[in-house]
């Protein structure tokens, strides 16, 4: 079993791709990985309940875990008390964090 | 012995969030007291451009001084800065072509000159390696 | 260390480059021994169309000499070595007939991605 971190930086609201990378996170949850998919940027976005934040609750469903940058939040207004299910506020810290455990990180 | 990581680059400065989100990782890096090895592909060997200069923001009312533009070439040397007084190694290498073919070749002191064979002995030697591309 | 790399901004600057960055910096590792592979995806898999052809530009009567033949570039690549991956669910989505390919390519489904990112050290998504 290995680690992933899989960082999102775009939403799916503009890119068509990301709702891949968030099935991506699920698939590799299935091949018996740790995956974590860490939101920054705008994407942290749909981390607010709305149309696509369902996509996210699923992803968290399914054994990833879905952390959201605080600083983008903060930066975009979204407080993390308003968070949709399943997922958390972090710091971007935990990004290092997980370098050091060796986890394959990927930038999408 | 500190972990070493890899960061490859791609984006200019004030194009998008990329470049900034870069910084802040490559910062909280050396303040973990990680060494740091940097590849600047592109846009990215813009980064620490020596000529970066601030301005006033007369649409806000403020002088060069009271605006205080950030220029990303502070915040790498600040990095810099912050790092050798750690005793921690940040190691950054501009791409050599990159930098021919956008007139980029002053750089701020600590970078130097490079290419991919520089980028995958980075990555070889480190504990770990994150590519952040561009679009 | 075995690394995949993934391509899937396509026609970003390959113009001005007269490249792939991309797929340049690839083929340069690959010179200096790197263990690697690609995996095409997104709008990426066009480059794995043989008929790509970017010739002809001009500006003020100054001709692009070089212009950027990706597929050639791709094709070399392969010849090094590197293992070329394409999505093919991508490609169908595009339109694009097996018969349009390079060859030697190894198309690979979406839903087998993780289970291909299990045989390598790091992924790089450039």
């Amino acid at each position: 079993m290995a680690g992933y971190l899989l960082i999102e930086s775009h939403d799916p609201f503009e890119n068509n791709i990301v709702a891949r990378q968030y099935d991506l996170a699920v698939n590799l949850v299935k091949e018996g990985n740790q995956v974590t998919l860490f939101l920054v940027q705008n994407g942290v976005l749909p981390a607010r309940p709305g149309t696509c934040s369902s996509l996210l609750t699923n992803t968290a469903r399914a054994g990833v875990e879905v952390l959201a940058d605080d600083f983008s939040l903060r930066e975009r207004g979204i407080a993390p008390s308003r968070l949709t299910d399943g997922i958390k506020a972090a710091p971007l810290s935990i990004v290092i964090d997980y370098l050091a455990d060796g986890r394959k990180a990927i930038w999408h | 012995m500190s972990k070493t990581f890899t960061f490859a680059l791609m984006d200019a400065p004030f194009e998008n969030a990329r470049s900034t989100t870069a910084l802040r990782l490559i910062d909280l890096a050396i303040k973990r007291g990680y060494n740091v090895n940097v590849f600047a592909y592109e846009g990215a060997v813009y980064l620490p451009f020596a000529k970066q200069a601030q301005h006033a923001n007369a649409v806000h009312g403020r002088s060069v001084e009271e605006e205080n533009h950030p220029l990303p070439r502070a915040w790498i040397a600040a990095i810099m800065n912050e790092a050798a007084g750690k005793g921690i190694k940040v190691d950054w290498v501009n791409c050599g072509l990159c930098v021919d073919e956008r007139g980029a070749g002053e750089a701020i002191d600590g970078v130097r000159r490079g290419g991919p064979a520089d980028f995958w002995k980075f990555a070889e030697s480190s504990d770990n390696t994150l590519v952040i591309g561009t679009k | 260390m075995k690394v995949l790399n993934i391509v899937e901004a396509a026609y970003r600057g390959t113009l001005e480059e007269q490249d792939d960055t991309v797929i340049w910096i690839c083929t340069a590792m690959k010179g200096a021994k790197a263990d690697i592979d690609v995996l095409l995806r997104g709008n990426a898999v066009n480059y794995a169309v043989k008929a790509q052809d970017a010739g002809g530009l001009s500006f003020g009567g100054r001709e692009q000499t070089q212009p950027p033949k990706i597929a050639d570039d791709v094709v070399r690549l392969k010849a090094q070595g590197v293992k070329i991956y394409v999505v093919e669910d991508a490609l169908r989505e595009r339109g694009i007939e097996p018969s349009e390919l390079i060859d030697g390519l190894a198309l690979i489904s979406r839903s087998k991605l993780a289970k291909l990112f299990g045989d390598y050290d790091q992924v790089w998504h450039w």
